[in-house]
């Protein structure tokens, strides 16, 4: 018996995996397809089969036959909607491959979980309905199956049943297929005419289209090449955790994302730049001769050099760019749209730092390719942009390597994962700008005056008294011969961002440059008091990540929105309440309010003179404020 | 046996290993990079050990991952007190051999009330002896990311649930907010009070498991493996007579038939199959001709089709 088992362990192990995914719409008949691979491959157990039958007459649309897509529509919400809105995998197997199939919704409100699915697959089965032929959705499942790096495509023309399984259908979709298919950088492309419902040309070729000679869908997944290139390409390792069992082992560990590793091999630490050699590859089970691409593995070096996780091992004969600059692809995954300007994490490989995305250069309209300009990006759009990071990454174009060239964004506050992006080339500014390294520095302007730079950002909604406080701070500090600077709402929108409006992009665009500005003035050695509602909390952050540790000081003013209203200086909130001014704070935009400002000031408790005693306070509890 | 003898069979033909991984390293790797990355990103992980077969894969992966350090994280039980008897000695042992700390957390508040599956029924017990007393452990410990054993071949919704599956304050999952998991780049952040439940074998099958455990001589408790026990049989299901709390009914008496288990749990819920796989061969042979999903010995599955989804909702594992 244990012979049989030896023989059948080796055999299951010889076999490659392939992961696939397929794409289409509701109707299109994709569950029934992955349903029918499952079934026929006997991978559904006798009890799975049993309340699959029983669902099929309660929920089914096949009447007495059985609904093969219930089997593969997992959530109660699914199958109650009979759509597909999530990602699902499932694994079969047949004699001669293993396979991990990711089955995604078609709709165009579901881009980014086709997104998910394409990241990890190697090929894609894009479904069309014979009886409709190509669909702008057809288009959009190409698109992004092509932008997410998958190079074979299988053309599944479904329902030929209901066609008559004519041949001049299927010819003439296959060739309005590949005229379009040429504007994605000449994937491989296998027609299939099928019936998924009726099993033709799925498993079983099809009695019924003796016209056409090619493989079934499953003799083409079992023998399709998807030899990738990782094997040849440049060794590659971000570091994941450095391992310390004791003093005499320093190593570290990762899994290799591309090439491979051997003991001897020159290394190049990115980004710092450090060279050493690999001196062992360690294993659970002992040294390996060479590690693949792919293997979870420790290496340790030659030399003790500083790393750490997030650095990237490489190749020391073709090691990966680093920058901090990028130019990227950008597919939004949030119902909160990404307004350049904002801060978010971004990760890549083992490495998350901040990062803002600088520019939006125009969207791609994932229905025809075309490109437009756009402010923002919304949910499932794709978009050009470039991105500037806190530090250089080592990166990888994406369609050279997925494991270095892919990142996500993460937002600050929610920690959602909001984007899901693609490095194609580095900016290399950071190359050519290099800071004059000056003598006269910040600390020297500031000691002139005889205090610590800072900036004293007040927020809070329109009519709280901000501008009255700061006007009175600026006085208070003036007669002790502080160098200040008072940066308005009102007299910056008159100047400097006389092009912004109202709109959330055009708030966060103003904050950033506010805080730029104030960056300078603080760099400059003043005392910068900044007047803005500024409601958002992450542009707050932005400038606040902009200034050294301490030079950002928050001061929240404090006033209820009604006691704003009855105050109303300008008159705005009636003119709002009117319908005349839209997007304004308080009334139909949100103000989201400091969780931990510095100073926290109750305007209807202290008058505005005490408020300026409380400032004063901390500034000089903070050091700021140096004896003459 | 010890987890890490390299005593097994053969590991993988020379001709493969030159040049490709092969399904089982696949999988293997694909499920250290993701315990490593736990550690990495988590301030306070804790690995969930429910003594069961994927359990034990998860631990032996574990002690992969970090080699030649030790898992720097404790193994958590929840223990219903209604496991089979030769599945606590078994836990003790290991725990002990491996060298790894192991935290025992039993729902107090249920044992006052006397709370068990044949006073309170299947679902009750388990809500109280293992959903809300991992929600105790969890809370109490401050554990900020939890490692479960759980695959996507178990079960329909499983099969959507991401790796890194985010919980709220509350330990409850959102079917239709999932943070989206592209490529290997796993979000594991979380701010204070929430946390994530991470399956590093999400991606394994049942076949996948045992064969790996045969591959790498992974120690599992003998109850997998068939053997003369005591049994009842109720409701088509074969009941093994662990202990004395197991009430017979008038005339009912416990025989001894050869049976093992597919999945291990609390003894009056779990099902036991007539079977002579003996050794781990046996089980693969086994495996390999079955029709029946192994879920089918578990009561509490038995429900509604959505009754997965709805406890993992609520904070089952």
């Amino acid at each position: 018996m244990s012979v049989a088992i030896e023989q059948y362990l080796s055999e299951q192990a010889a076999k490659t995996t392939l992961r696939f995914l397929t794409c289409g719409s509701v109707d299109d008949g994709k569950s029934t397809l992955i349903g029918r691979l499952l079934y026929d491959s006997k991978l559904i157990f006798e009890d799975q089969l049993a309340a699959l039958e029983a669902d099929s007459r309660r929920q089914g649309t096949q009447g007495e036959d059985i609904d093969f897509a219930l089997l593969v529509d997992g959530l109660a919400a699914e199958r109650e909607q009979g759509i597909t809105i999530d990602v699902a995998y499932r694994f079969f197997a047949t004699d001669r491959r293993k396979f991990v199939v990711a089955d995604t919704p078609g709709h165009e409100q579901y881009t980014r979980n086709m997104a998910t699915g394409a990241s990890n697959a190697e090929l894609a089965v894009i479904l069309i309905d014979a009886r409709k032929g190509i669909l702008t959705q057809t288009r959009r499942h190409s698109f992004i199956a092509s932008l997410f790096g998958i190079r074979h495509l299988v053309l599944a023309v479904n329902k030929m049943d209901l066609v008559a399984y004519d041949e001049k259908v299927f010819d003439d979709i296959v060739a309005q297929y590949r005229q379009f298919a040429a504007q994605l950088g000449d994937p491989e492309i296998v027609p299939i005419p099928m019936s998924a419902l009726k099993g033709d040309n799925v498993t079983d070729a099809s009695s019924h289209m003796s016209w056409y000679k090619g493989p079934t869908l499953l003799e083409h997944l079992e023998t399709v090449q998807v030899d990738s290139d990782l094997l040849t390409a440049p060794f590659r390792m971000p570091v994941q955790w450095v391992n310390r069992p004791n003093l005499d082992f320093r190593g570290f560990s990762g899994t290799v994302a591309a090439g491979r590793v051997s003991p001897g091999d020159a290394v190049t630490v990115l980004p710092s730049g450090q060279r050493s050699k690999v001196a062992r590859v360690v294993t659970f089970e002992g040294d390996l001769k060479e590690a693949l691409p792919g293997q979870a593995v420790t290496l340790l070096l030659e030399d003790e050099i500083d790393i750490s996780r997030g650095d990237v091992l490489a190749a020391a004969q073709a090691p990966p760019q680093a920058s901090d600059q990028l130019g990227v692809h950008l597919l939004w995954m949030d119902e909160q749209p990404m307004f350049p300007g904002r801060q978010y994490y971004l990760k890549t490989g083992t490495r998350t730092l901040p990062c803002v995305v600088t520019e939006l250069k125009h969207l791609v309209n994932v229905n025809t390719l075309e490109t437009q300009p756009a402010k923002s990006l919304s949910l499932n759009e794709v978009g050009v942009a470039n991105v500037s990071l806190s530090d250089r990454v080592a990166f990888d174009p994406y369609q050279e390597g997925r494991e270095l060239g892919s990142f996500i964004l993460i937002d600050r506050q929610s920690n959602a994962t909001v984007g899901a992006g693609l490095f194609d080339y580095s900016l290399r500014r950071a190359d050519n700008i290099h800071w004059q390294a000056l003598t006269v520095d910040k600390a020297h302007r500031a000691s002139l005056k005889h205090q610590k730079p800072c900036v004293i950002w007040m927020t809070g909604l329109s009519g709280s008294g901000k501008s009255t406080i700061a006007n009175l701070l600026e006085s208070r500090l003036s007669d002790m011969s502080r160098h200040t600077y008072v940066l308005d709402g009102d007299n910056v929108r008159h100047g400097l961002n006389r092009d912004l409006g109202f709109t959330e992009a055009d708030r966060v665009e103003n904050i950033r440059r506010v805080g730029e500005t104030a960056a300078l003035m603080t760099d400059a050695g003043l005392i910068t008091i900044v007047s803005f509602i500024s409601p958002f909390r992450s542009e707050r952050r932005m400038v606040r990540d902009r200034l050294e540790n301490g030079e950002f000081i928050e001061v929240f003013v404090d006033t209820p929105l009604d006691v704003c209203e009855q105050r109303d200086p300008k008159g705005l909130y009636q003119r709002a309440r009117a319908g005349e001014i839209s997007n304004f704070t308080g009334i139909d935009s949100e103000y989201q309010p400091p969780e931990e400002p510095e100073i926290h000031i109750d305007t209807v408790a202290l008058s505005p003179t005490q408020a300026v005693e409380r400032i004063l306070e901390f500034l000089r509890q903070n050091g700021k404020l140096r004896e003459m | 046996m010890q987890v890490g003898s390299n005593c097994g069979p053969n590991h993988y033909p020379e001709s493969v290993v030159s040049q490709t991984l092969t399904h089982l390293q696949r999988l293997e790797a694909e499920s250290i990079y993701i315990i490593r990355e736990v550690l990495a990103e988590a301030e306070n992980p804790v690995m969930l050990y429910s003594i069961g077969k994927d359990s034990s894969v998860m631990l032996h992966l574990a002690m992969k991952a970090f080699y030649p350090s030790k898992p720097p994280f404790p193994l958590l039980h929840v223990d219903t007190t209604w496991k089979f008897r030769e599945m606590i000695e078994f836990r003790d042992n290991l725990a002990k051999d491996l060298g790894i700390d192991l935290i025992v957390h039993i729902n107090q508040d249920g044992v006052e009330q006397g709370v068990g599956p044949f006073t309170h029924g299947a679902s009750l017990h388990t809500d109280i002896m293992k959903t809300q007393s991992l929600k105790q452990a969890l809370d109490k410990y401050g554990f900020d990311a939890a490692f479960g054993g759980a695959r996507r071949d178990e079960e329909k919704s499983r099969a959507k649930e991401r790796v890194f599956s985010f919980r709220n304050a509350q330990h409850r999952w959102d079917p239709k907010n999932q943070r989206p998991e592209l490529w290997h780049l796993y979000n594991g952040r979380v701010r204070s009070g929430e946390s994530m439940r991470v399956f590093p074998l999400s991606n394994w099958t049942e076949l996948d498991i045992w064969q790996y455990i045969y591959q790498e001589n992974i120690p599992i408790v003998p109850l997998y493996l068939a053997k003369k026990r005591p049994v009842v049989e109720r409701e088509g299901m074969l009941l093994m007579v662990d202990d004395e709390r197991l009430p017979l009914a008038p005339g009912e008496t416990p025989e001894m038939r050869t049976v093992r288990f597919r999945t291990l749990g609390c003894y009056p819920l779990t099902g036991a199959v007539e079977s002579d796989a003996s050794d781990l061969p046996g089980i693969i042979e086994e495996m390999l001709v079955s029709r029946t999903s192994e879920r089918q010995g578990r009561a509490i599955d038995h429900d509604t089709a959505a009754s997965m989804e709805k406890k993992k909702q609520e904070g089952y594992f």
